[in-house]
């Protein structure tokens, strides 16, 4: 753990885990911790936004479609199982609402209202939880290489590069709309219940996912700072500025633009997952131009040059919208497109900037940094 | 075939193929703006839709107008809306450029996000305003009803009327370009921004005319819109993506390039829309383009510029 | 040439149907150091470009230690042992004089490399080596956007002897120089010429004495006269293409 996080990461690191492990769960209930779990899924995609654009200047607008990647593929598999518990329903036990009658019995509730007699072939995977996690893990970043690669390739950079993910978004979203029988259209996938027989619905279960998603968000946080700590990260940030240079030392520019794409999509498509853990269901809402948009704008407000800054800048502005929203619904909107611009025109740091000019030299000149020394030293 | 006749299925195709002369106007009159901008810039902007949405606004506000104060002369008020729209989206777009974009030149990715956040900013500004549901504009009596061509092809009037006008405003627009002073500097600009500076082209004042010129652009479109499409905040949204996609795909700052792409992806959609379903039609147009893109991502028409 | 480095022959570019580049021949020997001088539009950074691969020419062969790189991608063509240097310095502004150092030197140079590359012994030895040639020993810690122009220069060179190459070409390497700075340049391209060859792009001619063996004089994307100093000096073509340079 010491190679991995020097000095002042390691101090970022132990914060933000005593927060989201520690305090979080002490001090608040099980309806706004929840709300936190879902905050934080939009985490691993601000994270993986990090490496790919803070780091290599790659904008992507477009990673709501690896978060929907991974958040549909948990959709699909929890939902054929909550459709297996419906077989053998009768009208009976649909009067107490424990389950719901089908004409066709095993298949999810929206195929069998498109009249659908079967479960198509995409979907056989989805029976598997083993193959389901495989596949979230590795589908996103499949799509990402092939996209990736080909752009590259062809020198396809900037704003041709963000117009492009911002299509495929688009595209993506679409699609599920328009596909009500087949993944769910225009309502989502939703009514999910069971886990392997665990029910998710319940408080227990929901702080137990909490849980499990803020380990893998610190576990991925790992990951970035040694992608950061490598020449890897170097090269990454070198692809930033000199393009040119980083070709003629002697290094594909293709390979690592795509290896930084991919990385971000891995990151979102895992984000997704737990999406749907945490909420309980996934909607192309969330796949879409608007969703994909908000995601560059967590990071940036977070600090799109810092791991860390990126987590913050998801709470932070999904709590705002929460409490936004409830107090002054016609405001939101205004203050969203004030992030927008403020981050752009004047915050580029976001808030780790903030922190690392503003509060930091404060910390060192008073008696907390002889703590923050202490800790740094362990 | 299919149940029809040849001579019925011939009608059908006019009208369809009618359906996407209308989709071409669309994409050209949002385009036009976009391409000006984006070629002489460099800048994406995601507001956009949003002055084409306050064109729309404006001239329902001056249907109301004209309906309490001018109700003889209704069946004008269209034009003079139109230019009414023109002046004020260009007026906000040169607003928006000196609060905001010009800070942003060397930064297209980030001009990207705060013309985002503006949007955001404008759709809430009318919905406080208008509200949330769309309003009705009326269209002026000469634009209702159709004309039949023939005993099976019907045209709607308003349809040609946003046709005509998507015409003669690329007419416009190309003389600009090619022949009005404006059009020289921007094209100077475009070419070598030092150059056209040295000789005494103010560079900031050129930057701030060509953005307020692209809104004002998608002012008239929103106006000519109120016709074909619902006149709601959010009606910028609709067709924001597809106007990037035609601007990137015509080949950065090349007139031409967006009137041949605008063609290109509304005919393929409106084709395609004749065989299947609406979404699926849409996605395949956007999968062939971006496909095409992935691979040449200088679009139809690229112009060599050596910046 | 059997022993040669760099072997071009007919060399040809157009852009836009005038040619830049001319049916242009002539050979690199090991260990040498050839300038090319010649008036501005000769051709002569065109002619760096075709060779490491930015640009693509029309007709001609060029041959690096005697295997054909025409096509080949740029990064290819580092790998195979060329090094070059930009007009303008073209460094990573954003690292220290040690990681640029460190990301030029020859290793782990594809994605799962540099993931897994780690700063041992054998890296740290040749950028001490390379930093106190290029007079940067006391600069290592120092972000590379801090350093003096003619520093950044020095540290370009640098990043290019990181990667060993055969062959080695600069392009105006003491443009913005002091002139204690040009001559501490000369002495650095005198000894970094031990075990490779070098290609030098100036219009210093006071610089290019200092450092020439055998110099080729460009004009028009041809070669208009080539050999000593002194020799090419006295050639009447050069002197009326340089109006009594």
């Amino acid at each position: 753990m010491n190679k991995i996080l020097k000095g002042d990461t390691k101090y970022h690191f132990l914060v933000l885990a005593v927060l989201l492990l520690v305090i979080f769960p002490t001090f608040l209930d099980v309806f706004r911790l929840n709300l936190v779990g879902k905050y934080l899924t939009f985490a691993f995609v601000a994270v993986g936004l990090v490496i790919c654009w803070g780091a290599g200047g790659i904008l992507s607008l477009g990673q709501g479609v690896f978060f929907g990647v991974g958040g549909y593929l948990m959709a699909m598999h929890l939902k054929l199982e909550a459709a297996q518990a419906d077989i053998g329903c009768t009208r009976e036990l649909q009067e107490t609402g424990v389950c719901i009658v089908q004409s066709t019995p095993g298949i999810p509730d929206f195929m069998d209202w498109a009249s659908m007699t079967e479960l198509p072939l995409f979907w056989g995977l989805s029976h598997s939880l083993i193959l389901t996690i495989i596949m979230i893990l590795t589908v996103p970043a499949i799509i990402a290489f092939f996209f990736g690669y080909v752009m590259f390739r062809n020198r396809v950079g900037g704003v041709y590069f963000a117009i492009i993910t911002q299509s495929t978004a688009a595209l993506l979203s679409i699609l599920i709309i328009g596909n009500a029988g087949y993944i769910g259209g225009f309502n989502g996938i939703t009514d999910l219940r069971t886990l392997k027989g665990w029910d998710i619905r319940t408080d227990d279960a929901k702080v137990y996912i909490y849980f499990v998603t803020v380990i893998c968000l610190l576990i991925v946080l790992l990951i970035a700072q040694i992608i950061l700590n490598s020449k890897l990260g170097r090269v990454t940030v070198a692809l930033r500025g000199q393009e040119d240079r980083v070709r003629f030392t002697g290094y594909s520019v293709t390979a690592f633009k795509t290896a930084a794409f991919c990385f971000a999509a891995f990151a979102a498509g895992i984000g997704g997952a737990f999406f749907t853990m945490n909420v309980g269901f996934i909607h192309a809402n969330f796949v879409g131009v608007v969703a994909s948009i908000e995601m560059v704008i967590f990071c940036a407000v977070g600090g799109r040059f810092s791991i860390y800054g990126a987590v913050y800048g998801a709470l932070i502005v999904n709590a705002a919208k929460t409490l936004f929203s409830e107090a002054y619904p016609e405001l939101w909107l205004f203050a969203m497109g004030l992030i927008f611009v403020g981050v752009v025109l004047a915050f580029q740091k976001g808030v780790a900037g903030f922190y690392s000019d503003v509060i930091e030299p404060r910390f060192r000149s008073s008696k907390a940094s002889k703590y923050l020394l202490w800790i740094k030293s362990l | 075939m299919f149940g029809y006749t040849i001579g019925e299925l011939g009608s059908i195709f006019a009208m369809q193929g009618f359906a996407g002369l209308i989709l071409f106007s669309v994409f050209v009159l949002m385009g036009l703006g976009l391409a000006i901008i984006f070629g002489q810039l460099g800048v994406i902007n995601m507001a956009h839709g949003e002055f084409m949405m306050m064109g729309m606004y404006i001239t329902y506000i001056m249907q109301l107008l004209f309906i309490e104060f001018a109700p003889g002369l209704m069946n004008i008020y269209f034009f003079v809306a139109m230019a009414v729209a023109f002046l004020f989206t260009a007026i906000m777009g040169g607003c928006v450029e000196f609060l905001v974009v010009r800070h942003l030149y060397r930064r297209p990715l980030d001009t990207l996000l705060a013309t985002w956040g503006i949007s955001l900013m404008l759709q809430q500004g009318i919905r406080v305003v208008f509200g949330t549901r769309e309003v009705g504009v009326v269209k002026p009596e000469w634009m209702m009803g159709s004309v039949a061509v023939t005993d099976m092809i019907d045209i709607q009037i308003y349809g040609l009327v946003v046709m005509a006008v998507t015409v003669a405003l690329t007419i416009v627009v190309m003389y600009l370009m090619l022949r009005s002073v404006w059009g020289k500097h921007v094209r100077a600009v475009v070419q070598n921004r030092e150059m056209a500076g040295a000789v005494g082209i103010n560079t900031a004042k050129t930057d701030r005319t060509t953005f307020a010129v692209g809104c004002g652009i998608a002012g008239i479109a929103g106006s000519a819109f109120t016709m074909i499409s619902s006149t709601a905040p959010d009606a910028g949204q609709h067709y924001i993506v597809d106007t990037f996609l035609v601007v990137v795909f015509g080949g950065a700052g090349s007139l031409l390039g967006t009137v041949a792409s605008a063609f290109a992806i509304s005919q393929t959609q409106s084709t395609l829309e004749f065989f299947i379903t609406g979404s699926m039609a849409k996605v395949w147009t956007l999968l062939i383009v971006i496909g095409i893109l992935m691979v040449r991502p200088q679009g139809l028409f690229a112009v060599k510029i050596r910046r | 040439m059997a022993t040669s480095v760099l072997s071009v022959k007919d060399l040809t570019v157009s852009f836009d149907g005038y040619k830049v580049v001319d049916n242009l021949s002539f050979d690199i020997g090991q260990n040498e150091l050839r300038v090319i001088i010649g008036p501005n539009g000769a051709g002569k950074t065109t002619v760096l470009d075709l060779i490491s691969g930015k640009t693509k020419p029309t007709a001609g062969s060029i041959k690096l230690n005697g295997r054909e790189i025409m096509g080949v991608s740029e990064n290819r063509i580092v790998k195979l042992g060329l090094g070059r240097k930009f007009q303008t310095p073209s460094i990573f502004e954003d690292l220290t004089v040690l990681e640029n150092l460190e990301i030029s030197f020859p290793r782990g140079r594809d994605v799962f490399g540099a993931f897994f590359f780690t700063r041992d012994d054998e890296v740290v030895d040749r950028i001490n080596e390379v930093a106190n040639i290029i007079y940067l020993e006391e600069e290592l810690e120092t972000d590379a956007a801090s350093l003096s122009h003619g520093q950044k220069q020095w540290l370009e060179v640098g990043m290019l002897l990181m990667q060993d190459p055969k062959l080695m070409m600069l392009d105006e390497p003491v443009a913005g120089m002091t002139l204690n700075e040009r001559e501490q340049t000369a002495k650095l391209l005198n000894k970094i010429c031990q075990g490779r060859s070098v290609i030098v792009i100036e219009h210093d001619m006071n610089f290019v004495k200092q450092i020439a063996q055998t110099v080729t004089v460009l004009h028009q994307g041809s070669v208009l006269s080539e050999g000593k100093m002194a020799e090419v000096q006295k050639d009447p073509k050069v002197i009326e293409v340089y109006l009594g340079h």
